[in-house]
C-alpha cells in the first residue's frame, strides 16, 4: 500500500484547484447575454439619432415658429407646427390627471385598506387586471361608442348626455377616453405603494385613536406618495404617447385652422388633434411632400422630450425612495 | 395611597359610542372609496356591451360569405375577409417575438444574474425609461430606418412599409417588457438554489440554464404570453409601416404590405370620413374589435395563471 | 429571584384566580378592564381560551408567559386593535369602567382615544419630534391651532411625563427618526400620553432597546401610573417582577388532535405573590425557569 503525505495531497488539490482551463462556454453565455442588452440599448440610441438627424431641419432652424405654428398642407410653410398637437395633448393630459389620478388613488386605497376578501374585492381585482391588458385601440372603441356617438345601453340608459357633454370628437372624449385606459395603471401602482406602508405606522396612528381615514390621510398617503406620484407620471407619459385610441374616436389630420391658446376652454368642444396623430399625419403625408418627414421626425422630438422626461423623472423618483428606505 | 390625577370624570367616560358625526364621515369615505373601485368594473361591463351590441349588428346582418376565402379585406367595398386580418396578424406576432424574445431574455439574465451591482442600477432605468417611448415613434422608425435598412437586405423591399418591417418594430417595442417580467421573474428565484448548484461545483452558466431558468419558468411564460398580447395589440407601428392604407389583399407573405386586426381598426376610422362609410362599416370596426378583446383576454388570463403559479411557488 | 414554595398547592389550575386577591398590602384601585371568559378567535383556530381578570385603576399590569400563548393578543383586546386583523373574532364579556366594549354601538376609535397603546417596535411617523406628539391632540380635536399655545404646552407636557423633553427640547422640529431606538420609544410614550388617555397598553415596550433604555422606561412607567393604569405585555421576568402591582400568568396548551396552540390565563395575582407563592405548579415553573 502506498503511503501518501500530506503534502502529496496537498500539492494534488492545489493543481485542481487551478481548474481545466478557463470555462469558455460560461464566458461566451457572459457575453451573449450581456450583447444582447447593450443591442436593445444601441437599437433605440440608433432610433433616438435616426429622428434627431431626420428632424434637425425644423429643430435647428425654426424651433420656436415649429412650436408655435400649426397644420399646413404643404412642408414649407413658415406658420407649419405642432402648436394644435400641443394643445391636444396637454388638455388630455389635464383631464388624466384629473380624472384617473383621484379615482386610481381612491380605488387603491379602497382595495388596500378597507375591501374584505370577498367575491366582490376579487371580482374588482379580476376587472382590474384584465382592463390593463386590453388594447388601447380597443379603448378607442369604448369612446367612440361612449363619448362620440349616441348610444342607449341596455334599452334604458340613455347616454345622449355625454356626447353633448363632450361635444363627439373633442379633447374632452380624449381626454376622457385616455383617462379610462390608464386608470388600471394608476390603480395597480399605487395599490403597490400602498402596501408597501409599515404597518408599524398604521397601529402607531390607530393606537392614538385615529379613524380610519385619518390614518390614511396622515400616514399611509404621505408614506406611499412618492410611488403613487411615479405610477401617476408613467400613466402620464403613456397618456401623452397614446394614438391609436384617439384615431378611433376621430382625431384629425387637416381641416384645423384656429390656433387655440392652451386657456382657450371654447376650443375644448371642437375637433381636435394631438401630438402622437401629428406624427402619423406627417408620416402619411411625406408621399406627396417630402418635407413632412423632417416635420414627423422633429414633432417626435418633441414628443420623445416630454414623454421620456416624465419617465426618467418617474423612475428616478422611485429609485431614490427605494434607496432612501432600504 | 393619595390619588393624585383623575384622568377621566364620569362622564366623559359616558359612552364608547363615538361621535355620531365622525362614523357618518367615514361612512361616506369608505362609499367613496368603494365607488372609485367599482368603477373599473363598470369600464369593464361597458367594453363588453359597446364591443358585443355592435359586433351583434354586423354578425347578425352581414353576408357570411363576404368574410372568408375573398380577395382581401375591403371594408368601403363591403368586403371583410377575415383571414387576410389573422395571417398579417399572426405574421406581425412572429416576427416581433423572434426579434423580441432572445433580446428581451438575454438582457434579464445579465441583468439578473451577471451584471454587476453599479451596471444594474444605471443599465436598468434606462431600459424602463425606454419602455415608455410611444409606438408611434417606433412606427416612424419601422417604416423609414428599419425597411430601408434591414428589411431591404433581408430581401424585402426598403422604400415602403410591410409585415415584416412592422413585426420587427412591434419586437423592438416588446424587449423591455420581456426584459422585466422575466428579470422579476428570476430575481424571484431564491438564492439558496443559486448556492445550492454553485456548492456541487456548478460553474455559473450550469447554473443559470440549469437551475435558475427552469425555476422561473412560469414567470417566463408569462413574459412571453404578455408580450404576444402585447405584439397583437400594437396599433400605431402596424398602421404606419405595415404597407397598407385602407384596404388589404390577402398574403401570405410578410414581405408584403397588410392589415392586421388593428391596423385595419385605426385605418378604418382614419381619414376624411371618419367610421362612415357603406352599411356595415361602422359595425365591423366593433366586430373585428371583439375579436381582438377576446383574444387577447385568454391570452392575459393564461399569464396570470403562470405569475400566480410562481408566487405560489416561493 | 427568589421563590419559596411551602406548601403542596391543591387548587386547580384553571379555577379563578380571583379567589386569592385582597391579601396583599395595597389598597384596592377601582376596576378598570374586568375579563370574564374571554375567548379570541382568527378564523376557527382558537388563539386564547377562557380568560378572567380584572385590571384595576393606577397599578401596572402585567402580562407574561411564553411566546404563542396569547398575552399580546388580550392586550390588543383591550383597545379593539384586533378589529385591525380581518378573521380575529372576540368572545366573551369584555369590560371598561363597567361598559362593554364590543358592545354594538361601540367605537374602536373612541375606545382608543382613551386607551392608549405603546408598540413593541418602537414606530414614530416620519415627521417631526414635534408633530409625533401632537399627532393624537390634533387629529382627536383637543387643540383647534396648528401649533403654539394649548399645543405647546400639552407636547411639553407629554414629553416631560415620559421623561425625554430633556433631550428634545433643542430639537423639537428634527425628524424623531434621527433618535435612538430608546428614545424613539419613550417618544412613542409621549405620543400615546399626549392625548391624556386613561390606560396605557404597552406590548414588549422594551424588547428592542439596551439595558440602559429599558431602564429608562421602567422608572417612567412607575412615575406615569398615579395617572395611567398600565397594562405591559413582557416576556422578561425580570422586568414584570420590578415594575408591576399584579401579574398574570399566560401559557400554552397544545390542542393534540388539531396540532394548534392556544392561550390559558394560567394565574393572576399580586406580582410578588406570583413571584414568591404561585398557586399554580405551572407558574411556579416557569418563574423559576424551569419551563419556557
Amino acid at each position: 500500500m502506498a503511503i501518501v503525505t500530506v503534502g502529496d495531497v496537498a500539492r494534488k488539490n492545489a493543481q485542481t484547484l487551478q481548474g481545466a482551463g478557463r470555462d469558455v462556454g460560461g464566458t461566451i453565455f457572459r457575453i451573449a447575454v450581456a450583447g444582447t442588452l447593450y443591442v436593445s440599448l444601441l437599437i433605440i440610441g440608433v432610433l433616438i439619432f435616426d429622428v434627431l438627424f431626420d428632424g434637425w431641419d425644423q429643430l435647428s432652424t425654426r424651433l420656436g415658429g415649429f412650436l408655435s405654428g400649426t397644420l399646413r398642407s404643404r412642408s414649407i410653410d413658415d406658420k407649419l407646427g405642432v402648436h394644435q398637437g400641443l394643445y391636444g395633448s396637454f388638455w388630455i393630459a389635464a383631464f388624466v390627471a384629473i380624472i384617473a389620478f383621484p379615482t386610481g388613488i381612491a380605488a387603491a386605497i379602497y382595495l388596500e385598506e378597507y375591501a374584505n376578501q370577498n367575491r366582490t374585492t376579487r371580482f374588482i381585482e379580476l376587472a382590474i387586471r384584465n382592463l390593463s391588458g386590453v388594447p388601447s385601440v380597443v379603448y378607442g372603441l369604448l369612446g367612440l361608442f361612449l363619448f362620440v356617438e349616441k348610444n342607449t345601453i341596455l334599452g334604458f340608459i340613455g347616454l345622449g348626455w355625454l356626447v353633448d357633454l363632450t361635444g363627439g370628437p373633442t379633447p374632452i372624449s380624449a381626454g376622457l377616453t385616455l383617462a379610462i385606459l390608464v386608470l388600471p395603471i394608476v390603480i395597480i401602482t399605487s395599490q403597490e405603494a400602498i402596501r408597501a406602508v409599515p404597518s408599524g405606522l398604521k397601529e402607531g396612528a390607530y393606537g392614538v385613536g385615529a379613524t380610519k381615514s385619518e390614518m390614511i390621510r396622515t400616514q399611509v398617503l404621505p408614506y406611499a406618495a412618492p410611488g403613487i406620484l411615479t405610477g401617476t407620471l408613467l400613466s402620464m407619459s403613456r397618456a401623452i404617447g397614446e394614438a391609436a385610441p384617439l384615431i378611433l374616436i376621430g382625431a384629425i389630420s387637416g381641416g384645423l385652422t384656429a390656433n387655440p391658446s392652451f386657456v382657450d376652454v371654447t376650443a375644448l368642444q371642437d375637433r381636435f388633434t394631438a401630438l402622437p396623430i401629428l406624427i402619423v399625419t406627417w408620416v402619411s403625408q411625406r408621399g406627396r411632400d417630402e418635407g413632412f418627414a423632417t416635420a414627423a421626425a422633429a414633432a417626435i422630438v418633441v414628443l420623445l422630450v416630454v414623454v421620456l422626461l416624465l419617465n426618467m423623472t418617474a423612475i428616478l423618483l422611485r429609485n431614490r425612495f427605494e434607496k432612501k428606505r432600504g | 395611597m393619595t390619588v393624585t390625577h383623575m384622568p377621566h370624570s364620569d362622564a366623559e367616560l359616558g359612552s364608547l359610542s363615538g361621535s355620531p358625526r365622525r362614523l357618518r364621515r367615514e361612512a361616506i369615505i369608505k362609499q367613496v372609496l368603494f365607488g372609485a373601485a367599482i368603477f373599473s368594473v363598470v369600464v369593464s361591463f361597458l367594453i363588453v356591451y359597446a364591443l358585443l351590441s355592435e359586433a351583434w349588428i354586423f354578425m347578425r346582418d352581414i353576408d357570411w360569405s363576404t368574410t372568408w376565402g375573398q380577395i382581401g379585406w375591403f371594408p368601403r367595398r363591403g368586403i371583410y375577409d377575415v383571414p387576410t386580418l389573422l395571417v398579417a396578424t399572426f405574421w406581425v406576432t412572429i416576427v416581433a417575438m423572434v426579434v423580441a424574445t432572445p433580446l428581451g431574455l438575454g438582457a434579464a439574465v445579465y441583468l439578473a444574474e451577471y451584471a454587476r451591482p453599479g451596471v444594474r442600477k444605471i443599465l436598468k432605468p434606462i431600459l424602463e425609461i425606454l419602455a415608455g417611448i410611444p409606438s408611434v415613434v417606433l412606427g416612424f422608425f419601422a417604416l423609414l430606418w428599419i425597411a430601408p435598412n434591414v428589411v431591404a437586405n433581408l430581401g424585402g423591399e426598403g422604400g415602403r412599409g410591410s409585415i415584416l418591417a412592422a413585426g420587427i418594430g412591434v419586437g423592438i417595442l416588446t424587449i423591455p417588457l420581456i426584459a422585466s417580467i422575466s428579470e422579476d421573474a428570476m430575481k424571484a428565484v431564491p438564492d439558496a438554489l443559486r448556492e445550492a448548484s454553485a456548492g456541487m461545483g456548478a460553474r455559473k452558466v450550469t447554473t443559470v440554464l440549469r437551475v435558475v431558468l427552469p425555476a422561473a419558468i412560469s414567470g417566463l411564460a408569462a413574459a412571453m404570453i404578455v408580450a404576444v398580447s402585447r405584439a397583437m395589440g400594437e396599433t400605431m407601428v402596424v398602421f404606419m409601416a405595415g404597407g397598407a392604407a385602407d384596404a388589404a389583399i390577402f398574403t401570405s407573405s410578410p414581405y408584403d404590405g397588410s392589415l392586421t386586426m388593428t391596423a385595419a381598426m385605426a385605418s378604418l376610422a382614419s381619414g376624411t370620413d371618419n367610421v362612415v362609410g357603406e352599411g356595415l362599416t361602422f359595425q365591423s370596426l366593433f366586430f373585428v374589435g371583439l375579436l381582438l378583446f377576446l383574444i387577447t383576454l385568454a391570452l392575459n388570463m393564461l399569464a396570470n395563471f403562470f405569475v400566480r403559479r410562481i408566487r405560489e411557488q416561493y | 429571584m427568589e421563590n419559596v414554595v411551602s406548601e403542596q398547592q391543591s387548587k386547580s389550575p384553571d379555577t379563578g384566580t380571583d379567589t386569592r386577591r385582597a391579601e396583599g398590602p395595597k389598597v384596592e384601585g377601582d376596576v378598570v378592564f374586568a375579563l370574564s371568559n374571554v375567548n379570541v378567535f382568527y378564523g376557527a383556530f382558537r388563539a386564547v381560551r377562557d380568560v378572567n381578570l380584572q385590571i384595576h385603576e393606577q397599578e401596572i399590569t402585567a402580562f407574561i408567559g411564553p411566546s404563542g400563548c396569547g398575552k399580546t393578543t388580550v392586550l390588543r383586546c383591550l383597545n379593539r386593535m384586533n378589529d385591525l386583523i380581518a378573521i380575529a373574532r372576540v368572545e366573551g364579556d369584555l369590560r371598561y369602567h363597567g361598559m362593554d366594549l364590543y358592545a354594538n354601538g361601540v367605537d374602536a376609535v373612541e375606545v382608543r382615544r382613551r386607551i392608549g397603546m405603546v408598540f413593541q417596535k418602537p414606530n414614530p411617523f416620519p415627521k417631526s419630534i414635534y408633530d409625533n406628539v401632537a399627532y393624537g391632540p390634533r387629529i382627536t380635536g383637543m387643540v383647534k391651532k396648528k401649533k403654539g399655545g394649548d399645543l405647546d404646552d400639552i407636547v411639553e407636557n407629554a414629553l416631560r411625563k415620559a421623561a425625554i423633553w430633556d433631550e428634545a427640547k433643542d430639537r423639537l422640529d428634527s425628524s424623531a427618526l434621527g433618535m435612538s431606538g430608546g428614545q424613539q420609544q419613550r417618544l412613542c410614550i409621549a405620543r400615546a400620553i399626549a392625548t391624556n388617555p386613561d390606560v396605557l397598553l404597552m406590548d414588549e415596550p422594551c424588547s428592542a432597546l439596551d439595558p440602559i433604555a429599558t431602564a429608562h422606561i421602567e422608572d417612567l412607567m412607575q412615575q406615569i401610573k398615579s395617572e395611567y393604569s398600565i397594562v405591559i405585555v413582557t416576556h422578561n421576568m425580570q422586568q414584570a417582577a420590578r415594575v408591576s402591582d399584579r401579574t398574570a400568568f399566560f401559557s400554552v396548551e397544545v390542542n393534540p388532535d388539531s396540532d394548534t396552540r392556544t392561550g390559558v390565563l394560567v394565574e393572576y395575582d399580586h406580582t410578588d405573590r406570583i413571584f414568591s407563592n404561585p398557586a399554580d405548579p405551572r407558574t411556579e415553573s416557569y418563574v423559576t425557569g424551569r419551563f419556557g
